[in-house]
């Protein structure tokens, strides 16, 4: 078995969820790691882009930010703002669309919060706001979340719902008028949640090596079914070599 | 006989001009990229106030204005710098302690109110938001929006898509037009007229530039009008969408200008720690902005040798292997 930190083994399970011949939406951090991960791993037809238009940029560098001038070397196309999103939704594009953000606050449907902590007028702590992650998550089919398993994090009601996720359960982003579906997984420093197919709330599917479905439950505002959980396969030795060595070489994230 | 274009203008005059008390303002670039640093700074210096600021993810720029005190009100999607402040450290305070107002909305929502505010129509429409807060909470209350007839009664509407199930589209939510008094970019490229050449990313400036009723252009390199019209495809904004061409070199500074330079981490880290502490942000004010004259006094403050290392390398656009951490 690999020797791995609690991040790599983070990267790597979002990075499995990401299938050849996707179209992969990232933000900055954690998020752009797993994507080239997956792009290194299994997923070599797959395409990088960005909210702010870059689209398959090599990244030889790793970017520091959605706008850092690393992504903008050697792209298929260098564009903006107004087409990267319409990729999302694009009737061609948009299917093939993987999503990936992080929040704050993260409810039982999978909504989150990246705006305020506390009353939205008198915050306690006020974060960045939605960036593109309201847009993502309100047009794509397959989204994954970052998150850390706290119990001030997954909460019962968020402080504010930024981004939809799916809503009130079933049917609600039908209701909405919303196309796109809900998140697919949340990938945690503990587990990896999925939904429910029916009732759309969330669910454990696998549990970190070490960690006991009980301690994840402990770090949750409400329960969550833990019935079909199993321990999640531990990276691999090829997958650490490659996320060290051809992702992120110069340790700047992970 | 060669007659120098009027829209040529030093720094200080195009902000005298055009930045005003109580403008409407907004600033192009996104994050750690092509905000109109120099601008922002010549802003702070002539000491600007209640400007209302719109802006979709400018990091720098929106946390400098905000930090000198400069903004009231801000409608925004994003107010991060990347890995050097998840959220901008000023604006956080400033939010938190109310002394600004802020609307939020989605980073597409600010592009496509930047494009209809070009385009000359009222909104556009998008799915984006549907079902979230971004709906149900308003910044603005009603009175300060009727108060100012520079912004809509309504932060957005939600509708029926007009032509019914078309598209198997039911909801959309509208988004009004931005026409801010003014916008102010960075760009490569410009000439005296106005015409403007970005390179690497547009992010939405072309949009913002587009949409304003006075237009500043801070270029790296003034070019001569023969060479942007010999190479056409590559510019994005003629000439009569501006009204102040400012010949300003490392005008994008902390920030990073693609093929020019990178970003400097070192500014980040610093600004960081300033931002953190009033006592020592209201130091870095005096020091660095009030405390220099314009922005080429504020790089010499910066030194020739920090510049230097942040030069981008020709085959990539960046500064290769600098020190990021």
């Amino acid at each position: 078995m690999a020797d791995y930190t609690l991040r790599e083994l983070m990267t790597i399970a979002a990075a499995r969820e990401i299938p050849d011949g996707a179209i992969t939406f990232c933000g900055t951090g954690i998020s752009m790691v797993a994507a080239m991960a997956a792009k290194h791993i299994h997923a070599p037809n797959s395409t990088i882009f960005f909210e702010t238009g870059a689209i398959d940029s090599l990244l030889e560098e790793l970017p520091l930010a959605v706008a850092d001038p690393r992504v903008m070397y050697y792209t298929a196309v260098n564009g903006a703002l107004t087409d990267a999103f319409a990729y999302m939704q694009n009737r061609k594009t948009g299917k093939q669309v993987v999503g990936i953000m992080g929040a704050a606050q993260i409810d039982c449907f999978g909504n989150l919060n990246s705006t305020v902590i506390g009353d939205y007028h008198e915050p306690k702590v006020r974060f960045s706001g939605s960036g593109g992650a309201c847009d993502v998550a309100s047009f794509v089919d397959h989204s994954l979340i970052f998150m850390q398993h706290e119990k001030r994090k997954f909460v019962n009601k968020v402080d504010y719902l930024t981004s939809p996720g799916w809503l009130d359960g079933a049917g609600g982003r039908e209701r909405a008028g919303l196309t796109g579906k809900g998140p697919s997984k949340v990938i945690t420093n503990m587990a990896i949640m999925g939904f429910d197919e029916t009732s759309k709330r969330m669910v454990l599917d696998y549990y970190y090596p070490g960690i006991t479905p009980e301690k994840i439950l402990e770090n949750m505002e409400f329960a969550v079914d833990i019935s079909k959980a199993k321990e999640l396969q531990p990276p691999t030795n090829n997958e650490i070599r490659i996320l060290r060595e051809k992702c992120d070489p110069q340790g700047l994230i992970l | 006989m060669t007659v120098k274009s009027e829209k040529l203008m030093a720094l200080s005059s195009a902000i005298e001009t055009f930045v005003t008390d109580g403008c409407h303002l907004s600033i192009g670039g996104f994050t750690v990229n092509r905000n109109p640093m120099g601008a922002v700074y010549e802003i702070i210096r002539q000491g600007r106030k209640k400007i209302h600021l719109y802006a979709h993810s400018n990091g720098q720029g929106v946390d400098e204005l905000v930090g000198a005190g400069c903004v009231e009100k801000i409608e925004i999607a994003y107010a991060g710098n990347g890995r050097f402040a998840p959220t901008c450290i000023r604006f956080k305070r400033a939010v938190q302690n109310r002394s600004i107002l802020v609307e939020d909305y989605s980073n597409y929502q600010m592009t496509l109110r930047f494009q209809a505010g070009a385009m000359g129509i009222p909104f556009l429409p998008t799915r984006s938001s549907l079902g979230t807060d971004i709906i149900n909470k308003w910044g603005f209350s009603k009175k300060i929006r009727q108060e100012d007839p520079r912004i809509p009664d309504e932060k957005l509407i939600v509708g029926e898509n007009p032509f019914k199930g078309w598209t198997d589209t039911k909801a959309l939510v509208f988004v009004p037009a931005i026409n801010p008094d003014v916008t102010i970019i960075h760009v490569q490229q410009a000439d005296e007229h106005g015409t403007a050449r970005i390179q690497g990313l547009t992010m939405a400036d072309v949009e913002q530039a587009k949409a304003a009723k006075h237009l500043i252009v801070t270029c790296e390199e003034l070019v001569s009008s023969d060479e942007m019209k010999s190479k056409p495809d590559t510019n994005q904004i003629p000439h009569f969408c501006v009204d102040a061409v400012v010949h300003l070199p490392w005008g994008a500074y902390p920030t990073a200008c693609y093929n020019n330079y990178d970003y400097d981490p070192i500014f980040f880290n610093d600004y960081k720690i300033f931002a953190s502490d009033d006592t020592l942000y209201q130091n870095y004010l005096d020091k660095f902005i009030h405390g220099t004259k314009n922005h080429q006094e504020f790089l010499d403050l910066i030194g020739g040798k920090r510049l230097q290392n942040i030069k981008a390398d020709p085959r990539t656009g960046y500064a290769i292997n600098l020190d990021r951490k």
